[in-house]
C-alpha cells in the first residue's frame, strides 16, 4: 500500500504539472483527468474508499465533462495554440515559480515537525461518514443545499444573458 | 504493513496547491486558470482526507464532499462567466475584461 501511494502520488503531481503547461485546453483537461485519478487512488490508499469513489464520480466524471462541454461549446481551433505559445514564454513562469516554491518550503518545513503516520490500514467506512454527515454536519448539508441552488441559479442567469447577447447585437 | 509518514502525504496536498497557485499566477487563459483553481480545490481535498485518516475519524470526508459541492458550484458559474466573457470579447485572455465599464 505505501508503494502504491508514493507512486500515485507522483503520477499524480506529474500529470498537474502537464497540466499547467499544456497549450492545448483538450490535452491539459485530459492530463487533469489523470490527475484526478491518481488522487482517488490516494485517497483509496489512505482508507478512505468512499472519498475516492466520490472523487471519481464527481471530480474525473461531472466536473471534468462541464469542462469538456465548454471547451467544445467554445470550439477553439488551432489559432488558440499559436495563441497560448505567444503568451506562454519561459520567463513568465519564472516570478510564479519562484513564489510558489517558497510558499511550498515553507509548508514543508511547518508540516515536517508533526509526527505520526497515516497507516490506511483503519478504513473510515461510508456508513460512518454518511452518519457523522447527517447529525454533526447537518446544518452545513443545508448550507451546501443553498450553495448549490445559488449556483445554479447563477449559472442560469449568466447562461440566460449569453443566448440573448446575439439578438441584441444582430440590428446593429 | 508499514505505513506513511503523515508529513509525506501533506506534502503531495503542498505539492499539488503549489503547482495550481502557479497555474492560476502565469496562464493568462481563463480556461487554464479555472482549471488551476480546480487543482488547488482538490489539494485542499487531499489535506482533509489525509488529516482524517491520521485521525481515523470520518470528518475530513465530510469535509471533502463540502469541498466537493464548492467546486461544483463555483465550477457551473466560473464556466457560464467563461462563456460570457468569450462571447463578449471574443478571446479567453482575462486581462481582455480588465475594465469595470458596465
Amino acid at each position: 500500500m505505501t508503494a502504491i501511494f508514493y507512486i500515485s502520488a507522483v503520477v499524480a503531481i506529474v500529470a498537474t504539472a502537464m497540466v499547467i503547461t499544456r497549450r492545448n485546453a483538450v490535452h491539459a483537461l485530459l492530463y487533469l483527468i489523470v490527475s484526478l485519478l491518481a488522487a482517488a487512488v490516494v485517497f483509496f490508499t489512505l482508507g478512505a474508499p468512499f472519498v475516492a469513489a466520490l472523487e471519481v464520480i464527481v471530480y474525473a466524471g461531472a466536473i471534468m465533462v462541464l469542462f469538456i462541454f465548454v471547451i467544445m461549446m467554445l470550439n477553439l481551433g488551432q489559432h488558440t495554440v499559436a495563441q497560448e505559445s505567444r503568451w506562454l514564454t519561459p520567463g513568465i513562469w519564472v516570478g510564479p515559480s519562484l513564489l510558489g516554491t517558497i510558499l511550498l518550503v515553507e509548508v514543508i518545513l511547518i508540516c515536517s515537525r508533526s509526527a505520526g503516520s497515516v497507516t490506511g490500514q483503519v478504513q473510515v467506512s461510508p456508513s460512518e461518514v454518511g452518519i457523522s454527515l447527517f447529525s454533526t454536519y447537518l446544518v452545513a448539508v443545508e448550507l451546501a443545499s443553498m450553495l448549490l441552488l445559488a449556483g445554479l441559479v447563477g449559472a442560469y442567469h449568466l447562461g440566460r444573458r449569453l443566448k440573448s447577447g446575439p439578438a441584441e447585437e444582430d440590428p446593429s | 504493513m508499514t505505513s506513511v509518514p503523515f508529513e509525506h502525504a501533506l506534502a503531495l496536498a503542498g505539492v499539488l496547491f503549489a503547482l495550481g497557485l502557479v497555474g492560476v499566477l502565469a496562464r493568462r487563459n481563463i480556461i487554464f486558470m479555472l482549471m488551476s483553481i480546480e487543482i488547488m480545490l482538490n489539494a485542499a481535498g487531499v489535506a482533509f482526507v489525509v488529516a482524517g485518516s491520521m485521525w481515523e475519524k470520518p470528518d475530513g470526508q465530510v469535509l471533502f464532499i463540502f469541498i466537493l459541492t464548492m467546486a461544483a458550484a463555483e465550477v457551473s458559474v466560473g464556466l457560464a462567466l467563461v462563456l460570457s466573457l468569450y462571447h463578449r470579447f471574443k478571446t479567453l485572455d482575462a486581462d481582455a475584461a480588465s475594465t469595470m465599464k458596465g
